[in-house]
């Protein structure tokens, strides 16, 4: 190290500076200041604070849900890179697009079509309620609109991936006499598992985080359809300022474990 | 003919296809239906009545301005930081590097939530920064720090690895040439980078645009002051004016698709001047 800072230019050592101070006050300091409040008033106060029944619930819904919309998301993310990397037809572009839409668009739009679908004055509200389906202000709603904002996240990490590895390994797996699934297990799934984990870990983090979408579906109902950001919210429109950033440094710890994996995954191959 | 056959010889094209259109219906095309239903059924008078009304144009502005700004901010920091991050090496790159993406990981409720801590007049930046007459929480300022901070990776994400493919021979024939430094950057590094750069601000614009849950925080909400477009739309649907709640989706809806058509043919204009200088 000692001999390359010899060779630092001037312009150098401010870039790199400037990089930090912008790094630190943009970036780290709020990071930061989430612990700090959170246990600003104790280890005591904070423990309680998380074992609030409510934040308690909280807790579990936002996991409960990214249990069911990552596997979901993994499944179709394979299925549509699949199909859009070894299949040409007609309308494959236009696929593609549709797909990379929703993240696109902003979570209070991915919200507000989803009541216009089933809300009570939405296009198949009624009939579902006229069979005794409720599914605005429930988790089911949650789920759906969680899959409607992650639906990108997995196809387009698999996407590029698959194109540059081409088809020259499975076609040899099918030739050697493996059936599809043999192929898909032994040949293209190992081939593909890192950048496939990679998106389901961005998924997952948007799943948990999702706030936006969420609260126009939900109902934010307390103890019943409050996800953790909702929580968040309402705590600190209670004005219970410690309350509110001790579920957030929840998620904060899932954002620092999401990045943690994320950099170790790309350290892990020339896949990106 | 290769592809010819590979179309014939691979499995799975029914079942993919199947899965695919299964989840794109039912989980994207049936509420963006229903959505435009409501649109449509609403007729033109309502509808430019709605989207042109005072409190929606002076929405739109607060929220494009604020876009707009927090997209020259994401330009300038983004570019500051693939430069360092690929050209040079330094003691915690790794950790910078990893710790880019926080906006991406970090949920945005709780971003709003540190941010609207921060600027607090005791906060941790508040007490320095209002004393001098600028206040950030419930202003203008505030919602474009919040957009700034949500779209941050953006143009880092893009630009980096165009960077990191640059050729350097192109660079060194330039210096043995007589170049100073800022020639080799506009004449050489700029034109390279610039379709990527491009694409990273525009989804950073969209992001911005659509931005919600960092910027309800630190807002305040005043209607024709700090009321962005997503935040209307939430107010509408609490209102139960749904009319109104789906025609002002319906703006945002066709600008975020404008802008996605933008970064595709951006994108697409960066592997065809990749593919020539090669």
């Amino acid at each position: 190290m000692t001999t390359t800072t010899a060779t630092r230019s001037p312009a150098e050592i401010t870039l790199i500076t400037l990089a930090f101070v912008f790094a630190a006050a943009l970036l780290v300091v709020p990071l930061a200041v989430i612990f700090a409040f959170a246990l600003r008033e104790g280890l005591g106060v904070y423990l309680a604070n998380i074992a609030e029944p409510s934040t308690v619930h909280a807790i579990g819904l936002t996991i409960l849900t990214a249990l069911i919309v990552v596997p979901i998301n993994i499944v179709v993310g394979i299925c549509v890179a699949w199909l859009v990397t070894r299949f040409r037809f007609p309308g494959r572009q236009v696929l593609i697009t549709f797909i990379e839409l929703p993240a696109a668009v902003s979570p209070i739009v991915a919200g507000t079509v989803y009541l216009f679908l089933y809300g009570g004055q939405g296009l198949l509200g009624p009939v579902l309620q006229g069979a005794g389906i409720q599914l605005m202000f429930t988790v089911t709603a949650i789920i759906l609109v969680s899959l409607f904002v992650t639906a990108p996240f997995v196809a387009r990490e698999l996407i590029p991936l698959m194109q540059q590895q081409g088809t020259e390994d499975e076609e040899a797996a099918l030739s050697l006499g493996a059936n599809g699934w043999q192929m898909f297990w032994f040949v293209t799934l190992p081939n593909i598992r890192w950048a496939m984990l990679y998106g389901a870990i961005l998924a997952n983090a948007r799943v948990m985080g999702e706030f936006g979408a969420v609260s126009v579906v939900s109902g934010s109902i307390r103890g019943q359809t409050n996800t953790l950001p909702l929580q968040i919210s309402q705590l600190f429109n209670d004005f219970n300022v410690t309350g509110s950033f001790a579920a957030a440094s929840t998620l904060a710890l899932m954002a620092v474990l999401t990045l943690i994996l994320k950099s170790s995954l790309e350290a892990k191959g020339g896949w990106r | 003919m290769a592809s010819k056959r590979s179309k014939h010889l691979l499995p799975g094209f029914g079942l993919t296809l199947g899965v695919s259109m299964l989840y794109i219906t039912i989980i994207i095309v049936l509420p963006l239906l229903a959505m435009l239903l409501k649109v449509g059924g609403m007729g033109w008078e309502e509808f430019w009545r709605i989207v042109a009304s005072n409190r929606s144009l002076a929405a739109y502005r607060i929220t494009f301005s604020s876009a707009f700004i927090a997209t020259l901010f994401n330009g300038a920091i983004g570019l500051l930081l693939a430069w360092v991050l690929t050209r040079y090496s330094f003691p915690g790159k790794r950790i910078l590097d990893a710790l880019v993406d926080l906006p991406f990981a970090l949920p945005t409720a709780v971003a709003g939530l540190v941010l609207v801590t921060l600027f607090a007049p005791t906060g941790w930046y508040g007490q320095f920064i209002e004393p001098n007459g600028f206040k950030v929480n419930y202003t203008q300022a505030g919602i474009i720090i919040a957009m700034t901070f949500t779209s941050i990776p953006f143009v880092v994400r893009t630009v980096q690895p165009v960077l990191e493919e640059i050729q350097v021979d192109l660079e060194e024939a330039a210096k043995t040439l007589g170049a100073t430094p800022w020639q080799v950057f506009s004449r050489i590094i700029w034109p390279t980078i610039l379709p990527a750069f491009m694409a990273g601000c525009v989804l950073s614009f969209a992001r911005s645009l659509g931005e919600f849950g960092a910027v309800v925080f630190i807002a305040g909400n005043l209607p024709g002051k700090t009321e962005i477009v997503s935040l209307l739309i939430f107010i509408r649907i609490d209102e139960y004016n749904y009319e109104g709640a789906a025609a002002l989706a319906f703006v945002l809806l066709v600008a975020a698709f404008s802008l996605l058509l933008l970064t595709n043919a951006l994108q697409s204009w960066q592997v065809r001047y990749a593919d020539r200088s090669r």
